[in-house]
């Protein structure tokens, strides 16, 4: 998570205190990441360590201390913001490894387990949704925040039904054999290469 | 599990406006049958939006045109406000057609001749209501879904989210119980898919009992509960999940 360039970015719109800033941080990211006062405080010292970010007085952090953007702390947050986040290589996602021991261990039902998942991935969903209906209307931040998240479950949700498909179209044909490495340059083990992140 | 405020409503929430027992639909001769349904059971109740959700080929769209009375199953029965459409006769069920369910469908079927608020009038005067009382009802539920200024507007002159909510104030006009969609959003994009599924669970805390028809989860999201269909079976459905205040409670989230 980003905290410190979200902090960053409330900063540059004026001088601010750490309690104001860690209203405005739940506030303006939908109130759904909770952020506590020692985090506020401890990120701000590492803004100002950085040169980043600089508050008036050497007294002890508490709420006289009021901070402000450096220039630095511009350069650093506009380049924050286009730095693409590292998406590269896939994660070692729990969900997909279910899926992949599912499909191979004998005598379990990978339907029945991915219908499980499903179920509970839409259940979420009808959470987040209710938002929609309520909070999120008024909440720009909340309702942008809510989108990612049901994007995301939805994305989760495909994969699943494609699993889904692939396991039975597999199913229905038993006797194809098992996938031998093309042979000639094809570029599949480009991706391997990659690794994989955590 | 109706919403707030419809919850054990006196005699609409008693009766199930759907009720599908042990409905099966079988398609073609032996030996190259196609089970589309097998054995599905499902109750909508007034105020209730249930979502179907499935793979193609699940026999979701055949349960839609059989709870709709378009199609009728192999087995199984089939009753809309607590009357079996099996047995029924056929002037009947035109009658029960035209005045208790409402269709939207994918690509939400305007008819280009007429304006908006004609289209929305349409069922009603099929039905034979006098063309001032239709076009008054029309209009009605043009205004509930926010566009009764586009009433005098042909389908080619509205944007595609109006269109589909013309299409949505004709499936709910008159006094409605049943509204049943297949993809309602359409080709619409997220936003305006969101603005359709908005808007039909609105028409449900109005009273009506809707089944949707998607294979899109966000939509499926919006129901009170998502029904789900594979190879013609019933193979699971969610109920109605907490409120969303546990994701918003510190701490919970990462």
């Amino acid at each position: 998570m980003s905290v410190p360039h979200f902090l960053l970015a409330l900063l540059a719109e004026g001088p601010k205190y750490g309690l104001q800033l860690r209203e405005e941080f739940e506030a303006g990211s939908g109130e759904v990441w909770p952020l506590n006062v020692g985090q506020v405080y401890k990120t701000l010292g590492r803004l100002e360590r950085d040169g980043l970010a600089e508050s008036d007085g050497t007294g002890p952090d508490g709420p006289q201390k009021r901070f402000r953007i450096t220039p630095r702390g511009e350069e650093a947050l506009a380049a924050w913001l286009r730095t693409p986040p590292d998406l590269t290589s896939p994660p070692r996602d729990e969900l997909v490894m279910k899926v992949l021991v599912a499909a191979r261990v004998p005598g379990t039902d990978a339907h029945e387990v991915i219908q499980a998942h499903r179920m509970y991935l839409v259940e979420l969903m009808q959470q987040w949704t209710r938002l929609k209906e309520g909070e999120a209307r008024d909440d720009l931040a909340l309702a942008l925040v809510v989108d990612a998240e049901l994007f995301r479950l939805d994305a989760v949700t495909r994969w699943l039904d494609a699993a889904d498909t692939r396991l039975k179209r597999a199913a229905a044909e038993p006797s194809r054999p098992a996938p031998v490495p093309a042979p000639g340059p094809v570029p599949v083990p480009q991706l391997r290469r990659l690794g994989a992140r955590r | 599990m109706s919403r707030p405020g419809l919850g054990g409503e006196g005699a609409s929430a008693a009766v199930s406006v759907l009720e599908l027992r042990g409905v099966s639909k079988t398609y073609g001769q032996e030996p190259a049958t196609v089970h589309a349904l097998a054995g599905v059971d499902l109750s909508v109740r007034a105020g209730e939006l249930v979502a179907v959700m499935g793979p193609s080929g699940s026999g979701k769209s055949t349960l839609l045109t059989i709870a709709g009375s378009l199609e009728e199953p192999t087995s199984g029965d089939v009753l809309v406000c607590g009357m079996a459409l099996a047995g029924m006769p056929r002037g009947r069920k035109a009658r029960l057609r035209r005045r208790v369910i409402g269709y939207v469908f994918q690509d939400f079927n305007l008819l280009p001749g007429l304006t908006a608020v004609e289209n929305a009038a349409l069922p009603l005067e099929l039905d034979g209501v006098a063309v001032p009382k239709a076009r008054a009802a029309g209009l009605a539920a043009l205004e509930a879904l926010g566009v009764a200024d586009r009433a005098g507007r042909f389908p080619d002159q509205l944007s595609g989210g109006e269109r589909q909510r013309v299409a949505i104030a004709r499936a709910v006009v008159g006094d409605r119980r049943l509204l049943l969609a297949d993809e309602p959003s359409g080709a619409l994009d997220s936003v305006n898919a969101d603005e359709v599924m908005r808007l039909l669970h609105e028409a449900c805390a109005r009273g009506v009992a809707a089944v949707v028809v998607t294979h899109d989860a966000q939509l499926a999201a919006w129901a009170d509960r998502v029904v789900f269909l594979r190879d013609g079976r019933v193979s699971g459905q969610t109920t109605r999940p907490p409120g969303p205040e546990s994701l918003l409670t510190p701490g919970k989230i990462r």
